[in-house]
């Protein structure tokens, strides 16, 4: 079998993690901020996606190219995957690809794929980690015509194609697929490997290949914010108080007790 | 834009009856087609049943669409996609809704791609714009940390719903349905399943459990699961639940996951153990009438969520308080 080429989308977030006091819109009323002190990382699941690409390179071989869309992307954050062992890192990078939707990304993501010509999958993560939307991996499957399989937690190469293990309610499901296809990863695959020193000095030395919209072929109204088709009105952070009555006793346990006796009280129970 | 109207709701099916999720949208459809003066419709892909169809139709549905497909392509998404795709051309609706459900989340974004479309996933609130007329659409963002409410500049507009998000309402009187069976060109299989595993849950179905008794990374490992845990909820005629690291470290099965990529479930009593409560965990959960906390951090963040907590080991508070429940509820 031939080489496999696997494109890998990682998109460059706000840590979903920070603590949830430390989330502000900023007073343009439509943009999230963190503490400077909190970096950005690539989202969860898109992590996961790479994973999946290293272990099928792990068992038979194949080139990694990570595409990430966005504009001032953090290098040491973004060339994470070149540490972890990607091949190559394609940055969609540019002032006209900010504040896009799932349709300007999906849109200019299908332009960098079919550029980069040959390839047999992509793999993004099941949602990215700040929109939390699910679409981008499942538009490029519809722009480019491809087949798709979502959710996958395990994925193997076969003649001709993939084998999939999807995450279905309740189970599981063995889908076979053949290539180019579109695969959506979540989170039972498993964490992404840790970088070894060896990958980190090597990714050090290489520098992503950055393309802007000329180099795509198009022109900045088609991405970013003007290639919107979702517009935004308002972002907001509904307010929670803070009501929790913490129950005591001398012990643990006996907190543990009280608090069954002050349910049956509170007739919650 | 075009102008199209009515709303058609991508319907799923639970054996010969509506899904739940389903029910929630039929009424929601109903609420935004009696908003714009227009009409709500249903399509229904399966093999789609007389009841199933009287009862979108007991539910608002003026025209039941009925798209027969045979069971071997029940789960092939691009079957789906292209009979959704067909509803839409018969139907040529202003607003689609689908469920947020493991169907919904691939079908939504598959078939606004195909239609030149955006659509808005995993939205909590629907209404329209007494203005303009448009539907705004309300989905929670990082994590659940904000609200984003958008509007789309292309038609149809299409949303997914998150479940239990929104009323089931309740049918009005037998309707004969108007059922429309559509005819559409099965595309050709690109996905072969070799193999389909469904555990069987035991026990009370986590959705529907009136009490849900959760571990998060905190218990440490899986044993708690089928004991302090399984105690608790045993005693509350409760189900087990799990935060997403512990059914990704295998403590728990991936039935049991809750939050925003797991179930979504709205209990009267939401019993959460060493969970530190992250937005993204509470996306799956904040529906709950009260919510309980157990943890040894006092600045954990689950305690801003919940009416009632201890601060300790769960070690010692649960056996406790589990059997403490025990003697209250034998009297
Ligand atoms: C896009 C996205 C989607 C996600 N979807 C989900 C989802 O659907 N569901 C989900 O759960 N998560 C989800 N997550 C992950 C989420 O952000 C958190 O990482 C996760 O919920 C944390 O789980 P936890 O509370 O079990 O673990 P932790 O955050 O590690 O918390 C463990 C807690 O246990 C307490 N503890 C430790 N030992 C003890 C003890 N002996 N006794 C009492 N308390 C103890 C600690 O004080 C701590 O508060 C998602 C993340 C992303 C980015
Ligand atoms: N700006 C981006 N750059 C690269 N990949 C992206 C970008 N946005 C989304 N993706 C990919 O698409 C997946 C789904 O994103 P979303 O539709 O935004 O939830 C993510 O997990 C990524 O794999």
């Amino acid at each position: 079998m031939a080489e496999l080429r696997m494109v890998v989308c990682c998109k460059q977030t706000l840590d979903p993690e920070a603590p949830p006091a430390s989330f502000k819109i900023d007073p343009s009323g439509n943009r999230m901020t963190l503490p400077s002190d909190i970096k950005p990382v690539i989202g969860q699941y898109d992590e996961f996606a790479l994973e999946a690409a290293l272990r099928l390179k792990d068992s038979g071989g194949g080139t990694i190219t990570v595409l990430s869309l966005g504009n001032k992307l953090v290098r040491d954050v973004i060339k994470k995957s070149l540490a972890v062992g990607a091949d190559e890192l394609v940055l969609l990078e540019d002032p006209s690809f900010e504040d896009s939707d799932s349709w300007s990304t999906a849109y200019a993501l299908s332009l960098a794929a079919r550029k980069l010509e040959g390839f047999d999958v992509i793999f993004c993560g099941r949602q990215s980690s700040d929109m939390d939307s699910g679409q981008v991996g499942l538009g490029l499957a519809e722009l480019l015509g491809l087949p798709v399989v979502t959710l996958a937690r395990k994925v193997e190469r076969i003649d001709g194609g993939l084998k999939i293990e999807q995450v279905i309610p309740d189970g599981y499901q063995v889908v076979e697929v053949p290539t180019p296809a579109v695969v959506t990863v979540t989170s039972e695959l498993g964490n992404l490997r840790y970088a070894v020193l060896k990958g980190i000095m090597a990714a050090a030395k290489k520098q992503p290949i950055i393309w802007t919209p000329s180099d795509l072929g198009v022109d900045s109204t088609e991405v970013g914010a003007a290639g919107r088709k979702l517009d935004i009105q308002r972002m907001y952070q509904p307010v929670k108080e803070a009501r929790c009555e913490i129950i005591d006793g001398e012990s643990s346990a006996e907190a543990g007790a009280n608090l069954a006796t002050r349910l049956r009280e509170a007739k919650v129970i | 834009m075009e102008d199209k109207t009515g709303v058609l709701v991508y319907g799923e099916l639970a054996g010969t009856k509506l899904a739940g999720t389903t029910c929630e949208l039929l009424e929601c459809g109903r609420r935004l087609a009696a908003d714009l003066g227009q009409r709500l419709a249903c399509v229904l892909v399966g093999e789609v049943s007389d009841t199933a169809a009287a009862e979108a139709a007991a539910r608002g549905a003026a025209t039941v669409y009925v798209a027969s497909i045979p069971q071997e392509c029940a789960f092939d998404g691009d079957v789906h996609v292209a009979a959704a795709a067909a509803a839409v051309a018969t139907a040529e609706p202003g607003i689609v809704l689908l469920g947020h459900t493991p169907l919904g989340r691939e079908i939504g974004p598959r078939l606004a791609f195909r239609l030149g479309a955006a659509v808005s996933t995993d939205c909590i609130d629907l209404r329209i714009d007494p203005d303009s007329g448009k539907l705004i659409m309300t989905k929670p963002v990082y994590g659940g940390n904000a609200l984003l409410d958008s509007v789309a500049q292309t038609a149809p507009q299409l949303a997914t719903v998150r479940a239990k998000a929104m009323p089931t309402g309740e049918p009005t009187a037998e309707n004969t349905p108007n059922v429309v069976h559509l005819s559409f060109e099965m595309p050709t299989t690109r996905l072969t399943i070799t193999d389909r595993v469904q555990e069987e849950v035991e026990g009370v179905k986590l959705e529907d459990a009136p009490i849900v008794v959760s571990g998060g990374r905190g218990v440490g490992g899986p044993e708690p699961f089928t004991t302090i845990l399984q105690d608790l909820a045993a005693v509350l005629h409760g189900a087990v639940g799990a935060s997403r690291p512990a059914c990704d470290n295998g403590w728990a099965p991936e039935a049991m996951h809750i939050g925003l990529t797991g179930k979504i479930v709205a209990p009267d009593i939401y019993i959460a153990v060493a969970i530190s409560g992250a937005s993204q965990h509470m996306s799956g959960c904040a529906g709950s009438k009260t919510i309980i906390a157990i943890n040894k951090d006092a600045e954990a963040n689950i305690f801003r969520e919940a009416a009632y907590g201890v601060v300790g080991r769960y070690e010692d508070v649960v056996p406790a308080f589990t059997a403490r429940l025990r003697e209250l509820l034998a009297d």
